[in-house]
């Protein structure tokens, strides 16, 4: 028996080594899922893309203080482009050469440099159509266009009587409206008048810019608010399409220490506007005409040449006037994120000193309104009753909630930046379904048609503002972050953590399968109407007028015509008008010349014509040369051009290879 | 009333000469250029009137390619052929027209041999363009590399430095030798009807697959 008994303590032990097995692995599971981290090798397959394949998703994030938008891919994070709007762009010309100059233009002159915010996709029916992309300027109001053929800035438009354009570019359904709401109220229209005669002077005014099925955009009319800090924006949908929805702090009409002094009434408001309405007051000539002059800088496609058109005076509507046009909501806690769920019926006010997030109802909200339950009035607009519109709150467990997006089953995700996390939850029932720690303290947060009528709820990017020690470091100034999740489990699944261009605020993204057909590989020389196009070298020309000397120049696989240029003399403005004839995909060419003072080069793709001014500073001879490594003789793509004294007669002549 | 197998040869007659017609409707040769900077092959089409691309801009952009090795541009107002061998082919037509109203066997045969002669000339006369671009290289080329000619091949795959190029013939070559097959075919039809004149009285079946079908039993 001795031997059998020997054999079952053997199998015992078997028994104790395999619960022991079983317990690790479970505190391995436990603790992992925990950090909602998974394993890396799973993540790193998530989010490769091979080599010459295509991610899923483009995604434009606004660049923030640098004034631009970025193009990354989605899954795999990687920078595809940086599309130059409000900032000057050395690296392509953008905002020097004289072409694109007038997209930079204001009603304060040349502005080089803006803080953009908030990147908005155009919509048809709700959902994001690839046509275009809206941009905001926080600094000196305006918004832009983005024409997504070409990636290019096509149209800006400046927001009269409006300060710190925060709350924009958000689109109503169909793109009929682009709004911009002023985060600084100011007087209105300005005038000089005491700081501390705020709760006097200062109004806020809400822009709604009127989108031609061409894209080119007009200002409609203003809304003219109490003099509070509008901060973001979102229109509604399917049925509460009418409507748009903006956040208010600073409902105290404080003007010094705001930190302290906007931070003291438990609520502030979300207004509510329908537009509806307002087109038709405007249209019963409810308005107050106002002065305010702005500029609207078209960009040409045919001449691909800007032009700015200056306008003089706005209409305006005033909310105790037009009844039925504004309702106040009161929110929360300075509410910063207002966004609309998928189906327009949800409205997230994110009190970002607070920890819940009160959520609105639009059936209840148009019940209150019918019933008209209010609860006062702030300067003629109704102030809904609280109680009466709240559809439910989410007791987050977090601090500062601060964006909402949304997927396609139900689920809502909300930013936290003091306790740097996104949360998920649940339409309806209001619970928390998930928490997952971010790196860190992020702003905005997006989903792929995460505002939309229709999101595509694969994957969520978090937008940090700190990231401290989660890269190897760059000295005090470091780069902000994005973070890439995983959700289309039920729990969101860490990807990707890469950093990004500027600082990122919001960002928008859009499946590939819709953008991709729809991009341009050249700009056709044919239909090419600059007025400075030279299409054959044969064209190439030298023109003299005066003290303004015009070079009609091609550039072509590796030369140009003329690179050989005598007769300019001291005192002369020498423009280049440069064309890269080439057709073929991807060949693009540079210009630059030496001593070019307070200007940059020029980058040409195939078909188009740019133009760069130049006044020689000094007699000599002076190379100028193809910036873009082109071709196999790119080295040789140069040529000269001759400054002679002022009084010198030296005849204009203009070559390329004669000896 | 003529027998079954002279009207088989006078509706492959027509089907030579529609054929033939077919001819100005699609390219004659492709020629595709695969480069590490082209994953995507350009690809260049010689019709019987005119050398075509991918797109409007094709030609240009092999031209820009081919400068660098001192080959000439490639422009079709250059090439006489192009003008004139559309009337030729034009020549051919009408020819086949009265060969076919006159149901003369004879007439198939030498139709089919002077077009087929023609059709020699032709490719030779491609080949022959090709050897002229290929080794007519201009002195000032900046690259040059000795014994080195560029002319692609007449059907079939070549490497020319960063290029690989593949010839093919395309849709009109084979029109013009199916036009050329069935004027064969239509004599040797003709020729065994009239042998068979005397004994063979069947009944007349006009649908033109029945006469394959007929055509392919003999």
């Amino acid at each position: 028996m001795k031997p059998k008994q020997f054999f079952l303590s053997r199998l015992q032990l078997l028994w104790v080594w395999g619960f022991a097995a079983l317990f690790a692995w479970l505190l391995q599971a436990c603790h992992s899922s925990q950090s909602g981290a998974i394993q890396h090798s799973d993540a790193a397959e998530a989010v490769y893309v091979p080599p010459g394949k295509y991610d899923e998703f483009y995604a434009f994030l606004s660049g923030g203080y640098n004034g631009q938008v970025s193009v990354y891919g989605l899954p795999s994070g990687r920078l595809f482009k940086i599309i130059p709007v409000f900032s000057v762009n050395p690296e392509n010309g953008y905002g020097y050469s004289e072409e694109t100059k007038p997209l930079l233009m204001t009603s304060y002159g040349f502005i080089p440099w803006d803080d953009a915010h908030h990147s908005e996709l155009s919509q048809t029916e709700g959902v994001p159509d690839g046509r275009w992309l809206f941009i905001n300027a926080n600094n000196t109001p305006r918004v832009a266009r983005i024409d997504l053929k070409t990636f290019e800035t096509v149209e800006t438009i400046e927001i009269p009587n409006s300060a710190g354009n925060h709350s924009s570019p958000f689109v109503t359904e169909n793109t009929e409206y682009v709004v911009a709401g002023t985060r600084f109220s100011v007087p209105t229209p300005q005038e000089d008048v005491p700081i501390d005669s705020y709760k006097k002077n200062f109004k806020g005014v809400l822009s709604f810019i009127k989108v031609q099925p061409s894209g080119n955009m007009d200002l409609a009319f203003q809304v003219m608010m109490p003099g509070f800090d509008y901060d973001l924006a979102h229109a509604g949908k399917s049925k509460s399409k009418d409507w748009v929805f903006f956040t208010c702090y600073n409902s105290e009409e404080a003007h010094t220490l705001l930190e302290v002094n906007a931070s003291q009434k438990d609520k502030d408001f979300v207004a509510a506007i329908n537009w509806k309405k307002a087109e038709e007051y405007v249209q019963q000539g409810k308005y107050h005409q106002m002065p305010g002059i702005y500029y609207d800088n078209r960009f040409d496609t045919s001449t691909q040449t800007a032009h700015s058109i200056v306008h003089q005076g706005v209409k305006v509507l005033i909310p105790s006037e037009c009844p039925g046009l504004v309702y106040f909501i009161p929110a929360p806690k300075s509410p910063h994120g207002v966004d609309v769920d998928p189906s327009g019926n949800y409205i997230v006010a994110n009190g970002k000193l607070n920890a819940d997030l009160s959520v609105f109802s639009f059936d209840k909200i148009q019940q209150a309104i019918e019933q008209k339950q209010f609860d006062g009035n702030v300067d003629g607009i109704p102030v809904l009753k609280f109680d009466a519109v709240l559809a439910g709150v989410v007791k987050s467990g977090g601090l500062g909630p601060l964006h909402t997006e949304f997927d396609d089953k139900g689920n809502a995700y909300t930013t936290f930046f003091i306790s740097s996390e996104v949360v998920k939850w649940k339409l309806g029932t209001w619970q928390v379904e998930d928490r997952q720690p971010t790196f860190y303290s992020p702003g905005h947060l997006m989903i792929p048609g995460g505002d939309s009528h229709k999101p595509w709820g694969k994957y969520l990017v978090a937008l940090n503002k700190i990231t401290k020690d989660r890269y190897l470091p760059t000295g005090p100034e470091l780069c902000q972050s994005a973070q890439l999740f995983d959700i289309s489990g039920d729990k969101m699944k860490l990807l990707l953590d890469f950093p990004t261009v500027g600082e990122p605020h919001y960002a928008q993204a859009i499946p590939a399968s819709i953008l991709m057909p729809r991009s341009d590989k050249i700009y056709s020389l044919a239909n090419n109407k600059n007025p400075f196009v030279t299409k054959t070298e044969k064209d190439a020309k030298v023109v003299r007028t005066g003290r303004r000397v015009d070079v009609y120049m091609t550039e072509i696989r590796s030369h140009f015509v003329p690179d050989n240029i005598e007769g300019i003399r001291l005192g002369d403005t020498v423009y280049f008008h440069v064309t890269n004839i080439e057709q073929d995909w991807d060949a693009a060419h540079g210009f630059a010349v030496e001593g070019n003072q307070n200007n940059a080069e020029l980058l040409l793709m195939p078909g188009q014509t740019k133009t760069l001014k130049w006044i020689p500073q000094r007699v000599g001879v002076f190379p100028f040369y193809c910036t873009d490594f082109c071709s196999a003789l790119h080295q040789e793509m140069q040529g000269y051009v001759r400054v002679s004294p002022a009084n010198e007669q030296i005849a204009l002549t203009w070559s390329t290879g004669k000896e | 009333m003529k027998n079954l197998s002279s009207r088989t040869a006078s509706w492959l007659m027509l089907g030579a000469v529609l054929s033939s017609v077919l001819i100005y409707f699609f390219p004659l040769w492709q020629i595709t250029l695969y480069a590490p900077q082209y994953p995507q092959g350009i690809r260049m089409y010689i019709w019987i009137n005119k050398i075509t691309g991918d797109d409007p801009y094709t030609l240009q952009n092999i031209n820009i390619l081919n400068h660098y090795v001192g080959m000439k541009d490639i422009d079709p107002h250059a090439v006489p052929e192009l003008s004139y061998f559309p009337f030729v082919l034009a020549g051919i037509i009408f020819l086949g027209l009265i060969a076919w109203i006159i149901k003369n066997r004879w007439f198939y045969l030498t139709w089919a041999i002077l077009y087929a002669i023609l059709g020699a000339i032709a490719i030779y006369d491609f080949y022959q363009w090709e050897y002229d671009y290929g080794h007519h290289l201009s002195p000032t080329a900046p690259i040059k590399v000795p014994g080195m000619a560029y002319q692609p091949p007449l059907i079939g795959m070549k490497h020319l430095l960063n290029f690989t190029a593949i010839s093919l013939p395309h849709w009109a070559t084979f029109f013009l030798a199916l036009s050329i097959l069935l004027g064969v075919i239509a004599y040797y039809c003709c020729r065994s009807s009239y042998n068979k004149r005397n004994t063979d009285q069947q009944p007349v079946v006009p649908d033109t697959l029945k006469s394959s079908f007929v055509l392919f039993h003999e």
